[in-house]
């Protein structure tokens, strides 16, 4: 079980912990939209995550890289709380979202009504076996709202702001199974963005995409931010480099080290960290 | 033959005998390949000559009056009739009630149920009643339907207890549909903020229905040629006569008399007629079983060309 | 964009909705699972309670073993043993031809069968299933044995034999398909194993497949012999409807499955003992069966936990 004492909502930027540095003072508390403290996850009996401590800026993308079986994934499945799915799964310590400040994996906390407010995006692009139309309506339709003048718009302006309508608008009522991968995934952003997210997490977006679709979905990453917070997981620490603000390193479910991502790869302050950008390890 | 090979493959003192050796093992290995296509093809001829037999006897007996005509005492002036509408009304009634519980059966053992002993009596359950002779149903249906619940030798009851005895062929359909399903499409599902059942109702249940749809056809057509259960609730082999109308031009317009309704199905009648001493009745159950026969098949045929198709779409 | 993020926030109302829908659904599968325990119960209650009667008047052990079933005479006698006997030799003679001719079709498709050829032949072994029963009986009565009688000296019209080889080619798909799962599930590392050490297919499915998936071909059989055992219109068309104690598949006798016809087409009052000798015989019958389900289902089981 974790020792640390629980931080107080008044302190909301962790200090200096035994893993590393989490740099508090990184991100302006006005700043904040999330913030992740001492949370500990178990699959069964396997801790995945080891008293993690994370700040997540508003409208900034903060990237989470690492070798494979490090946890990113992990902790940002715990985000949305799609461990939920799986039995013998079990969250300790607090995701807080900003400013009121609710708890994301406290057991009081519907994970359904999470989701209402967290998107995701996969690593595969997983479309519906539906339309194009109804997969980016999807989240419209979970969400109770059917007329079709507010869906009709909504879906326009989800494909637009996902660089997608061009390719689609006259074929919205076609199978999404008849889109490439790089359209499928956008389709999945666009699905995402639909309802209007508070925070978008992106796992391995690009990973099973091929380079020319891969800088399509980075630019559109790149534009998203200037309206929403992003978290994103990525095995390419070139891609983090290139798109984040913020980036995070993490080791055998640790949070290693926490930095503007600017001054984490010219400047690291970790050995391992060190070894990991530059290739020596991972 | 193991042993055998290995003593005798380090005793052999040449190469020549390894060479016997090996091919006699080859040479059985063939005899057994053609043993096995041999019976594919015992079973293929026997039931190519069921259908053939089924056919010379009966086929030149299917006319506009036998499918129009009550059964009658004389073999010439009998027809089919009241057996194929009671077929179609007690499969509706089945249809009505099997599709539904098995669909909702099949999705709370493979996507709610915990796992706990209460899952396990369920599963044991489920897997018990795919094995109990359908006459046990219609015992079944005898003493707690008709007896009872005082429902009476109905079609009703005759739905009801077919219903129950093709249940487990559509949970099953059900549960396999539902897994083949691919675990990102339900990620992706409650990823945007769907409920379970949402994303039962909008994603798993659609994505699922070639293959539940499958399972419903392959378990109607064997309720359609299922007999021993409907003659124990003791369905009447002599109808001359239908059940009301299930439409009438008064409102409300529908009418449910029929459920009520005596009844007689397609395979009683064939089995009335096998009973009968004389060989122009005889003409009479192949001619029905033909019909019979081309409906069971034929619903085979769909569902196995759904299933075909299914696995040509698979790109989940 | 993000201006108009509360604009797709659910009204509580509607989560309140979706809630209860979420639980009242949950409700629904749940009554439609637990269905089958109810159908379980209520299968055992009606044989049991609509027999009661019976076995206050017959005790369980003339029941037993009296050889005589003439339940309608006027000198009424109650013994099992001859509907038994003739449930057992048909269901035999089903066996003894679906062991063999399945065992052997099993390998050839798991073992031999290009894809193509298994992919074309299991559905078509399905279709055996499709066939109604009736329609099964009519072939065995009027045409197998006719032919039957030609070469089988002493074959009476109706009688166990032709019943039973039918009873049989009908189960084999049955036990071709559950034993080729079982044999498929032998991990393909064993086989390599054996192909390694020189070994041809056959020696491999002696040595090594057939070893390796003896519970689920057990199972197999055991299920298939079920299935033979509560088999009905096939017998009750064929295999004639008159108790007869015999130790020859040539002659007609009635099965349990085919007595429960044949009182059933007759008029049963409601009480009678007439009325009740069909749920004792039917008591009877489900439990030969779930004797074989249950260890069919056990070994289908632990097969399945072993890979």
């Amino acid at each position: 079980m974790v020792e640390t004492p629980a931080p107080t909502f008044q302190k909301p930027i962790a200090g200096e912990t035994e893993s590393g540095g989490i740099g508090g003072i990184l991100v302006r508390p006005e700043k904040l939209r999330a913030e992740v403290r001492n949370l500990s996850f178990w699959y069964g009996d396997f801790l995945a995550l080891k008293s993690v401590n994370l700040p997540i800026a508003d409208r900034e993308v903060t990237a989470l890289i690492g070798p494979s079986g490090c946890g990113k994934s992990t902790l940002l499945r715990s985000f949305n709380r799609m461990h939920d799915l799986y039995p013998g799964n079990r969250y300790d310590g607090e995701i807080t979202l900003l400013p009121e400040g609710r708890n994301v994996v406290g057991p009081q906390t519907d994970a359904i009504l999470i989701r209402l407010r967290i998107g995701m995006v996969f690593q595969k692009p997983n479309p519906f076996p539906k339309s194009i139309y109804e997969n980016v309506a999807a989240g419209l339709r979970v969400r109770g709202i059917n007329r079709k003048s507010v869906l009709d718009e909504r879906v326009e302006e989800a494909l637009r702001g996902a660089a997608l309508w061009n390719e689609v608008k006259d074929r919205l009522h076609d199978s999404a199974y008849g889109l490439s991968g790089g359209q499928q995934q956008r389709l999945c952003i666009a699905r995402t963005l639909a309802p209007n997210p508070e925070i978008i997490l992106f796992d391995e977006p690009t990973s099973a995409l091929d380079p020319i679709a891969t800088a399509r979905i980075e630019e559109l990453i790149d534009e998203l931010q200037q309206h929403y917070t992003i978290v994103i997981v990525t095995h390419n620490m070139q891609q983090a480099a290139r798109i984040s603000s913020y980036t995070a390193y993490m080791h055998l479910g640790e949070m290693t080290e926490f930095n503007a991502t600017k001054e984490f790869f010219t400047n690291p302050r970790h050995e391992r960290t060190q070894q990991y950008i530059t290739g020596r390890f991972g | 033959m193991t042993s055998e090979i290995l003593t005798r493959a380090t005793t052999a003192s040449s190469e020549q005998d390894e060479i016997v050796l090996v091919g006699r093992a080859r040479r059985r290995d063939a005899i057994f390949a053609g043993l096995g296509l041999f019976i594919l093809f015992v079973a293929m001829a026997f039931l190519l000559a069921l259908i053939a037999d089924l056919f010379v006897d009966g086929f030149s007996r299917i006319d506009m009056a036998f499918l129009t005509d009550f059964p009658s005492r004389r073999p010439e002036r009998s027809g089919i009739l009241s057996a194929w509408v009671g077929t179609c009304l007690v499969m509706f009634v089945t249809a009505m009630l099997a599709i539904p519980l098995g669909i909702a059966a099949g999705l709370y053992l493979e996507e709610y149920a915990p796992k706990n002993w209460l899952t396990d009596i369920i599963e044991i359950n489920v897997t018990n009643l795919a094995g109990v002779p359908s006459i046990i149903y219609g015992l079944l249906a005898l003493g707690f339907f008709v007896y009872l619940a005082g429902l009476g030798r109905s079609v009703m009851v005759a739905g009801m207890v077919l219903a129950l005895l093709i249940l487990p062929i559509v949970i099953v359909a059900t549960r396999e549909a539902v897994r083949s399903i691919p675990q990102m499409i339900r990620e992706g599902a409650y990823g945007i903020g769907a409920d379970k059942w949402q994303t039962m109702w909008h994603y798993i249940l659609p994505a699922a229905r070639p293959g539940i749809l499958t399972g419903a056809i392959v378990g109607l057509s064997r309720a359609i040629g299922e007999t021993a259960p409907i003659i124990t609730i003791g369905a009447l082999t002599f109808i001359a006569f239908l059940p009301p109308a299930p439409v009438q031009p008064d409102f409300p317009f529908v009418n449910f008399d029929w459920l009520h309704a005596p009844f007689t199905v397609m395979p009683i009648q064939m089995f009335n007629w096998i009973s009968r001493p004389q060989a122009a009745f005889h003409v009479n159950a192949a001619a029905t079983g033909v019909v019979l026969l081309i409906m069971t098949l034929g619903m085979n045929a769909i569902a196995i060309w759904i299933r075909f198709r299914l696995r040509r779409r698979i790109g989940l | 964009m993000s201006s108009s993020a509360d604009a797709f926030r659910p009204s509580e109302a509607f989560l309140r909705r979706r809630r209860l829908i979420d639980l009242g659904m949950r409700a629904v599968l749940f009554l439609s699972a637990a269905l089958s325990v109810f159908v379980t119960a209520a299968i055992v209650y009606v044989l049991v309670s609509e027999s009661w009667g019976f076995f206050t008047e017959v005790s369980l052990w003339t029941f037993l073993t009296d050889t005589q079933w003439t339940p309608v005479f006027a000198q009424p006698r109650y013994g099992i043993l001859p509907l038994l006997t003739a449930t057992l030799w048909a269901a035999g003679i089903a066996i003894a031809i679906a062991i063999p001719f399945g065992t052997v079709l099993a390998v050839y498709l798991s073992e031999y069968a290009p894809a193509a050829v298994r992919e074309t032949v299991k559905p078509m072994l399905e279709l055996f299933g499709a066939i109604p029963t009736v329609v099964y009986g009519y072939f065995a009565l009027l045409f197998l044995t006719p032919l039957f009688q030609t070469f089988i000296p002493g074959l009476t019209g109706f009688n166990l034999l032709v019943p039973g080889i039918v009873l049989g080619i009908m189960i084999l798909p049955y036990i071709v398909s559950i034993s080729e799962d079982a044999m498929r599930a032998v991990p393909a590392s064993l086989r390599e194993g054996a192909f390694a050490l020189g070994m041809t297919r056959l020696q491999t499915t002696f040595k090594v497949i057939i070893p390796g998936a003896f519970s689920g071909i057990t199972a197999a059989y055991l299920l298939g012999m079920s299935r033979a055992v509560g088999e009905t219109m096939v017998l009750a068309i064929a295999a004639g409807q008159n108790p007869n104690l015999t130790a020859d598949p040539r002659e007609g006798a009635a099965t349990i499955t085919s007595y429960i016809v044949q009182m059933s087409l007759g008029d049963l009052p409601h009480g009678s003992l007439a009325y009740q000798t069909i749920f004792a015989a039917g008591l009877a019958l489900f439990l030969l069966t779930l004797f074989f389900n249950i260890v069919g289902f056990f070994l289908r089981r632990r097969f399945r936990e072993a890979y």
